[in-house]
């Protein structure tokens, strides 16, 4: 027998298992639709998702709000006492908010304040990198599918792989400074000064996820039809003005997602860091998740209510970014 | 409509969980209707239920099956010394199962408080924190067939912060390892008598110039290995009442010496100011990187294995100070949980933990100090023929008697932990630069007593 | 003009390789560099002993001291190169050294003992790929349970998320009933709410529900993702409505309508997510961490942490154990490549 006829045999037999199933089902779905109607069908659909959606994240979630209204350090909400907003007071009792060791929660103002300068800086050097990219693998490129491969690459992993590899690149006697060391310079502290750590953490976390956006705004790029380009060739434009006056405002949409998305995770950053360098030297890459499974989860601390109040603080910001989203979309779809 | 939608949902919710789920649990409040396992469409579901290797509880069947979870952590050979006895445990006591669970340290740090105060512990564990399971552990008198015994051969503050529910298998000794080859090549000689820390910061600072070594000294990124120094530079802790008092001249003394350290190089950055995990000066000094590393009796095996003949290594007597020459005490300890549901089996199995003969082989494989009386007494058969190795057991053994009360109470104390986390954190703090002594002080002291006033 | 500027905002279709395409080529064969390397090292470093990962600065390749076997003593003696004061150099193999002095003795007479200083002699080292830190590795961690444990659970909640999403998204895509607007903006609006702050209630629900230490746990709590439902639901309203009032004409049901017009339509977006899907659940951390306490669960993710103990962690087997978990996703990605990436970029965000 051909290979052909192979994959048709093949081909056949499992249609004909999956169209058994789908009977099979069919039999069960199809009379309860005629028990309901065809208006009841969608709950009928959405309902597996939105039990698990439920009970897993959406519960979760408002629980959180019963440890944000309760304080000491027991685990069931039942024997949690209500204290009201103390625990928001708490996280705002600051003198000055920009000194944060001013404040009752220092860790906490101090992780803000991180986190606000870590999300600026590391989304725009991700988009930015993720353009340049995305405008080079554009241009007529032998090997396009390998290079587009190579940047993907680190998406695929873990991110506590992530920031072991590169702890394990920067520490002390690490390659990066065995490399130093060979040309003849010294050491650099590259994970023990403040501005070294925070600068690598971006660094890294730009590695790790650049790939991803890259394949967005390249896909960006490819869909601006090619006639627009030539048109704007036969007038004579340069190609900085084909950029500003085409590229730029076809490509936008794409943009904003590419920013809200990055925008978002992140504030969410935790594990590559967890992983890297653990929130030092110091407190200088802690971030905002950190600090409240610092808070929340390690022992000797269980502090779930402050915990709780913090991560709704942020979950706030979030949402109101994840409209902004929304909004941005919004416009592209209509 | 409504209505006919909800009965669907019920026939649904019926089906699926008549058809896979193993006895659901109620789940008290939730908006949506309950329902386990909504997906009927596909085997997809099903799989992981029939895949799985061991799902069902022990049903008491006729035969008694007695099955004990025990979740273990291991440095260094204690893994391969453990499994040993759990067999030879079975096979004395046919119808016990003890099924060992290695875990990362991590495991017993962070998740197995909460599993425990959820329900979802094991039978039995060995932890480091001691005084968190209060009321939670099992508490094991009424239990084991020689309750004397078992009184009489632990330390009574230990016990009672376990609320007798377990033992310590091993006693921990802070003091600081030094590398006696660099000082013969530095041609110092090793002081003795009593020496301070400024006068060891001293030698070990000569030593490494002489002799081209990255680092002079370090200390363990941790609160408990610091307190030994304060408190022999006259720090008190912990007063009587239990009390922790952070601001003490001692305690300003040392954390001061610690930052000359940091700043003038004598001891690497990344010691304290990377992660907020624990960061072990050992790593230094194995390679031969570090001439003194502060840390404790628990790394001889570490250092005797990796070290091998590379340098010679000594552990020195705690520098005195005005508060005299302390190291901290500290081990593990091995517990049963009071939700276990075999408390008689788990019982046997501590009773058999604590027996001489098993104890005995623990600490003589493991390098460990006992922390049981009889079997201290007797003498332990170290399996170790490596001089430095015994030496070092010796002087361990010899900071025994000048351990201040505090040094003893600290790793019983209820907020120990509190203290060695959040001490750990914010003295790192103070050395990168983002506080001065007086706020890390002052916030040090808020975190503890925060601490103790949300447990309340 | 700015020549960056020029550089970067050109496109494609010229036709001779110039400055610009050089400058293009730098910086890709720069990525690769950049994008390869740490893995590259990550690799080269698993293989290296102990001694020699903890050695600065570090060596390129593994190098591993050479030892001879002699009569009379059990263990292999390690070789030295050792310079004498006359300038002349001899190779030894030393017996045991003690402080500063070194006693050593010629493999050809065995018998006679040469004290040597230790600054005067140099160890005698070769290439070696040690397959040590894998063999210990592979033994003290369950690799294989491990193993077993992460390609189930990616697999299963991969099948499970793709049926429960699709038809989540059908509903939501092709229906309009009360409730649908609620439905869709409370997912989006949790979309953005990192599982790691939440992890108390979570912990809280799972034990309620009394999936801990159970693969259940970590299968089907996150078959619901919520960018899974948005991304379907936005491919799937690109399919036209004829389809399926045709299909009705023909008295179809809705579930063969879902299940056998609008599921082979939307493959390509499936696919995105079947690759979203085990991207994630392979990489899951936290979740199987808190949801599993017993290492017959443990994903590779959680056993990877084994390594690091209270007080010590040993890189040589922390580095081989992360190329042995990076591999086999490394391995499917090497093959699917080009539909990943380009099914990432066509359908990934409409």
């Amino acid at each position: 027998m051909s290979k052909n006829s192979h994959n048709k045999l093949f081909q056949t037999i499992f249609g004909s298992i999956a169209h058994g199933v789908i009977s099979f089902v069919d039999l069960f779905l199809g009379s309860i639709q005629k028990l309901i109607g065809i208006k009841g069908v969608p709950y009928l659909f959405v309902l597996p998702n939105l039990l698990i959606f439920g009970l897993f994240i959406l519960y979760p979630m408002l629980l959180n709000f019963v440890y944000a209204f309760t304080g000491g350090s027991a685990f069931f909400p039942d024997n949690r006492p209500y204290v009201g907003t103390r625990n928001f007071e708490r996280l705002f009792a600051c003198e000055n908010f920009l000194v944060p060791n001013s404040c009752t929660e220092d860790l906490f103002w101090r992780a803000v304040q991180n986190t606000v300068v870590y999300v600026i800086a590391q989304v725009t050097i991700l988009v930015l990198f993720a353009l340049i990219t995305a405008l080079i693998l554009n241009r007529k490129i032998k090997w396009r599918g390998f290079f587009r491969s190579v940047f993907f690459y680190p998406c695929l992993l873990s991110p506590i792989v992530v920031g072991l590899i590169w702890q394990w690149i920067l520490q002390d006697k690490g390659l990066l400074n065995g490399i130093l060391i060979g040309l003849g310079m010294s050491r650099m502290p590259f994970l023990t000064a403040a501005t070294w750590a925070r600068f690598w953490v971006i660094m890294v976390s730009v590695w790790a996820s650049m790939g991803f956006y890259t394949l967005i705004l390249l896909a960006g790029l490819q869909s601006i039809p090619s006639d627009l380009y030539e048109a704007a060739s036969i007038d004579g434009a340069s190609n900085w003005k084909a950029f500003s006056n085409i590229t730029m405002p076809l490509l936008m949409p794409t943009m904003t997602v590419v920013i809200v998305l990055s925008l978002i995770r992140a504030v969410q950053v935790f594990e590559i860091i967890f992983a890297f360098t653990g929130g030092g030297p110091g407190t200088a890459t802690m971030y905002l998740v950190q600090f409240i499974y610092n808070y929340g989860f390690t022992s000797p601390n269980k502090q779930f209510g402050v915990a709780a109040a913090a991560s709704l603080l942020m979950a706030a910001v979030l949402i109101v970014l994840t409209l902004a989203q929304m909004a941005a979309r919004r416009e592209e779809v209509y | 409509m409504k209505v006919k939608i909800l009965f669907v949902l019920f026939i649904i919710t019926a089906f699926v969980l008549g058809a896979c789920s193993p006895a659901p649990v109620e789940e008290p409040v939730v908006e949506e209707p309950v329902v386990e396992e909504p997906v009927v469409e596909e085997p997809v579901v099903e799989e992981p239920v029939v895949e799985e290797p061991v799902v069902e509880e022990p049903e008491e069947p006729a035969v008694e099956a007695v099955e004990l979870r025990f979740m273990y952590y291991a440095d260094g050979p204690k893994q391969d010394l453990i499994l040993p006895l759990i067999e030879k445990f079975m096979a004395e006591n046919e119808g016990i199962t003890v099924i060992l669970d290695m875990v990362p340290y991590q495991t017993i740090d962070e998740q197995l408080p909460i599993q425990v105060e959820a329900g979802q512990g094991p039978d039995l564990a060995r932890i480091t924190n001691f005084a968190i399971y209060k009321g939670k552990l099992l508490d094991l008198r009424p239990l084991v067939s020689n309750p004397e015994e078992f009184e009489a051969n632990f330390a009574t503050p230990i016990l009672e912060a376990l609320g007798y529910g377990g033992f310590p298998d091993e006693y921990t000794i802070t003091g600081p390892y030094v590398n006696q080859t660099l000082f013969e090549q530095a041609g110092i000689d090793l002081p003795t008598g009593e020496t301070t820390w400024e006068e060891w910061t001293e030698l070990t600072k000569q030593v490494a110039e002489a002799t081209g070594t990255d680092y002079a000294i370090g200390i363990d990124r941790t609160g408990h290995r610091v307190a030994g120094p304060a408190m022999s530079m006259g720090a008190t802790l912990i007063d009587d009442e239990g009390n922790f008092t952070i601001d003490t001249p001692g305690f300003r003394q040392f954390i001061e010496l610690l930052k000359s350290w940091h700043d003038e190089g004598l001891m690497p950055n990344e010691l304290w100011l990377t992660g907020d995990a624990l960061n072990n000066c050992i790593d230094w000094f194995k390679t031969a990187d570090m001439v003194m590393c502060m840390t404790g009796s628990w790394q001889i095996n570490g250092v005797a294995a990796d070290v091998g003949d590379a340098f010679d290594w000594v552990v020195v007597p705690n520098p005195t100070g005005a508060g005299g020459s302390t190291g901290i005490a500290g081990g593990a300890a091995v517990v049963a949980f009071a939700d276990t549901e075999h408390p008689e089996a788990a019982a046997k199995l501590m009773e058999f933990l604590y027996a001489p003969e098993n104890y005995a082989a623990l600490s003589g494989g493991g390098l460990s100090l006992p922390a049981h009386r009889g079997v201290a007494e007797a003498g332990v058969d170290y399996a170790s023929d490596i001089p430095s190795v015994l030496a070092a057991l010796d002087a361990y053994t010899a900071e025994v008697p000048k351990l201040q009360d505090q040094a003893v109470f600290l790793n019983v104390h209820p907020f120990a932990f509190a203290y060695y986390r959040n001490s750990a954190n914010r003295i790192a703090q103070y050395l990168a630069g983002e506080l001065s002594l007086e706020e890390m002080i002052a916030n040090l002291q808020s975190d503890i007593d925060t601490a103790i006033a949300e447990s309340n | 003009m700015n020549p960056v500027l020029e550089f970067l905002t050109r496109r494609r279709g010229r036709k001779k390789l110039n400055f610009s395409d050089f400058l293009s080529y730098a910086y890709l064969l720069l990525g690769v560099l950049i994008m390869f390397g740490p893995i590259v090292w990550l690799i080269l470093s698993s293989f290296k002993t102990p001694i020699e990962i903890a050695r600065f600065p570090p060596r390129i390749f593994p190098y591993r001291q050479q030892t001879i076997e002699l009569e009379g003593f059990d263990d292999p003696l390690q070789l030295f190169k050792v310079t004498f004061d006359d300038g002349s150099t001899r190779e030894l193999a030393q017996v045991r050294r003690v402080g500063i002095e070194a006693q050593m003795i010629d493999p050809d007479m065995p018998d006679e003992i040469i004290r040597v200083n230790i600054a005067e002699r140099e160890p005698i080292e070769e290439i070696h790929i040690g397959l040590s830190n894998y063999i210990e590795g592979v033994r003290g961690f369950n690799f294989g349970t491990y193993l077993w444990n992460s390609t189930f659970v990616t697999i299963t909640a991969t099948l499970l998320t793709l049926l429960v999403n699709s038809m989540a998204a059908f509903a939501l895509a092709k229906y309009k009933f009360p409730g649908q607007q609620t439905i869709f903006m409370t997912m989006i609006a949790t979309l953005m709410v990192p599982l790691s702050v939440v992890l108390v209630p979570i912990f809280l629900v799972i034990t309620r529900v009394g999936w801990n230490n159970n693969f259940l746990g970590i299968i089907v709590p996150v078959a619901a993702t919520p960018t899974g439902v948005f991304l379907l639901r936005q491919y799937m309203l690109t399919i036209p409505n004829e389809l399926m009032d045709a299909a009705r004409i023909d008295g179809a049901s809705e579930w063969r309508i879902y299940a056998q017009i609008i599921l082979p339509l939307a493959k390509p977006a499936l696919a995105v997510l079947a690759i979203f899907s085990v991207m994630w659940r392979w990489n899951d951390f936290l979740w199987p961490l808190i949801v599993m306490s017993r290492p017959e669960y443990f994903t590779l993710q959680v056993g990877l942490a084994a390594f690091q103990g209270e007080f010590s962690v040993d890189w040589n087997l922390i580095l081989a154990m992360t190329v042995l978990s990076i591999l086999p996703i490394t391995v499917v990605f090497a093959i699917l490549q080009r539909y990943i990436t380009t099914g990432i970029a066509t359908t990934g965000l409409k």
